[in-house]
């Protein structure tokens, strides 16, 4: 696959990052547009809360955006859960053409990429990308019952109670969706749920190296690189990797596993994960700094650990992947 | 990635941080030690009480499991259990958190799937190959007894 420049590049006219508790503690805090101390959000059940969060980013994107659910041409969402079930519930009321995916860590990024290419095309004229993720239905699903009384070790990343939407549009101020790189996936053999950073690393090396080789560009070409949630143990790793095939992103690099949190004050091993992660830390943080001017050209790249509870029990190792969007204040030029 | 599978899991293993192990042992050391210390406690002061010491051998455990049970649904064992590690694992407490916490979360699936299910998801192989196992050690017991 290679690098699709978007000529028509789409304008993100609207966004929006709800959080949960300890995401609105965090260091981005003032970066979300709203948050739930008790992350049920007015809901009985933990899968209810999270479509709910889901369901409120949208619409206040949607409000931002200054549209009614009514104009969108499609909606493309994913979440963590079995089914996909915390997007199909949230998009239900909307009535709107649905399409439910699944990317791990990296839908976000897989929703932007589709959603900026049909928009794009012309196929529509307005479209939203929605992801969440909650760490109570995650947990429930991938690991220990919440109450459970484990540890956990020093690599392992926390289920962000997050969820983030992009109104995609052909027409608008900007920033714009220049360019995109689906990634292929890459499982170099990692077998530990616990150390998903190291299981993710590659696909977002493969991606990233096919972009520069491609482009001619280098990493310093941007304002920043972000990952999405590679965390600490994956951050090491893609910046060692990097600097070996030439690349020194270490001025411009960051990962949004390792922005959500405080890892020195908030306890929280290796960083955060989640589809909600990188898309709270995009639809909240990094908009903000392009409203604020301070950004102006940068590569996102969210990486999915694509495992399953049953594919992990059978010893089969995590295949990883990791899609790219370029995000830019200006429409055309390099 | 210009490296192969076994190369790349090696350097990963290498630049993990460890488990701070020392740390983790004393505390489950001080933690395992301060609830069996209670425990004993709690024996002795049955027998105070004038409780028969039968009655009391049961009643002890009964007791651990039920303040276990108490603090997993209160929220608090977890919280413990995060620096407390094996110390609250190895000892009934553990086995008592681990059939509580499960009953907590499913019960969103109802009574029957949910509670009733998926209580023992955690517990359930400890129950199977402890049952297995004592049956192992009965007949190898009987042998031992017939033969010898």
């Amino acid at each position: 696959m290679s690098v699709i420049r978007l000529e028509n590049a789409p304008s993100i006219i609207g966004y929006a990052a709800v959080v949960g508790r300890r995401e609105s503690e965090g260091p981005l805090s003032d970066d979300f547009d709203m948050h739930d101390s008790k992350e049920k959000f007015g809901m009985d059940t933990w899968e209810k809360a999270e479509s709910e969060m889901q369901r409120v980013a949208l619409n206040l994107a949607l409000a931002k955006a200054k549209l009614t659910g009514k104009e969108l041409g499609a909606i493309f969402a994913g979440d963590l859960m079995n089914q996909c079930i915390g997007s199909s519930y949230a998009a239900e009321c909307s009535h709107r053409p649905f399409f439910g995916l699944y990317g791990a860590c990296s839908t976000f990024a897989e929703g932007s990429v589709l959603g900026s290419l049909l928009v794009e095309r012309g196929v529509f004229a307005k479209c939203a990308v929605l992801a969440s993720s909650h760490f109570c239905t995650a947990e429930r699903q991938f690991r220990y019952p919440l109450e459970y009384g484990g540890q956990r070790t020093p690599t392992s990343q926390r289920t962000a109670t997050a969820a983030g939407a992009f109104i995609l549009s052909a027409e608008g101020e900007g920033p714009y969706v220049r360019e995109v790189l689906p990634g292929t996936i890459v499982d170099m053999g990692i077998t530990d749920i616990n150390n998903m950073g190291a299981a993710m690393a590659p696909a977002a090396y493969d991606t990233l190296t096919k972009y520069f080789e491609e482009t001619g560009k280098k990493p310093e070409d941007f304002d920043l690189i972000v990952t999405g949630d590679l965390g600490k143990e994956g951050h090491g790793i893609i910046c060692d990797f990097m600097k070996n095939a030439g690349y020194d992103m270490s001025r411009v690099y960051n990962d949004c596993g390792l922005m959500l949190y405080s890892t020195q004050t908030q306890d929280m091993h290796a960083g955060g994960s989640g589809c909600g992660c990188s898309a709270a830390v995009m639809a909240g943080h990094i908009m903000k700094r392009f409203e604020k001017g301070s950004l102006r050209d940068m590569l996102y790249i969210a990486t999915g650990a694509l495992m399953s509870p049953a594919s992990l029990q059978q010893g089969r190792s995590i295949p990883g992947i990791a899609h790219l969007v370029r995000i830019s204040a200006e429409r055309s030029g390099e | 990635m210009n490296v192969d599978k076994q190369t790349y899991k090696k350097y990963v293993a290498s630049r993990a941080p460890a488990s701070p192990l020392v740390k983790d042992m004393f505390l489950a050391f001080v933690t395992g030690g301060a609830i069996c210390a209670f425990a004993e406690g709690l024996y002795n002061f049955y027998l105070f009480i004038k409780i028969e010491e039968e009655t009391v051998r049961t009643l002890v455990p009964v007791t651990i499991v039920f303040l276990a049970s108490l603090s997993t649904g209160l929220g608090v064992f977890d919280s413990l259990a995060k620096f407390a590690g094996a110390g609250t694992l190895v000892p009934i407490t553990g086995f008592s958190n681990a059939v509580i916490s499960p009953a907590l979360d499913d019960k969103s699936e109802g009574l029957v799937m949910g509670v009733g299910a998926k209580m023992f998801t955690i517990s359930g192989p400890v129950i199977v190959y402890g049952v297995i196992s004592s049956v192992i050690y009965g007949v190898i017991y009987w042998l031992m007894g017939v033969l010898l």
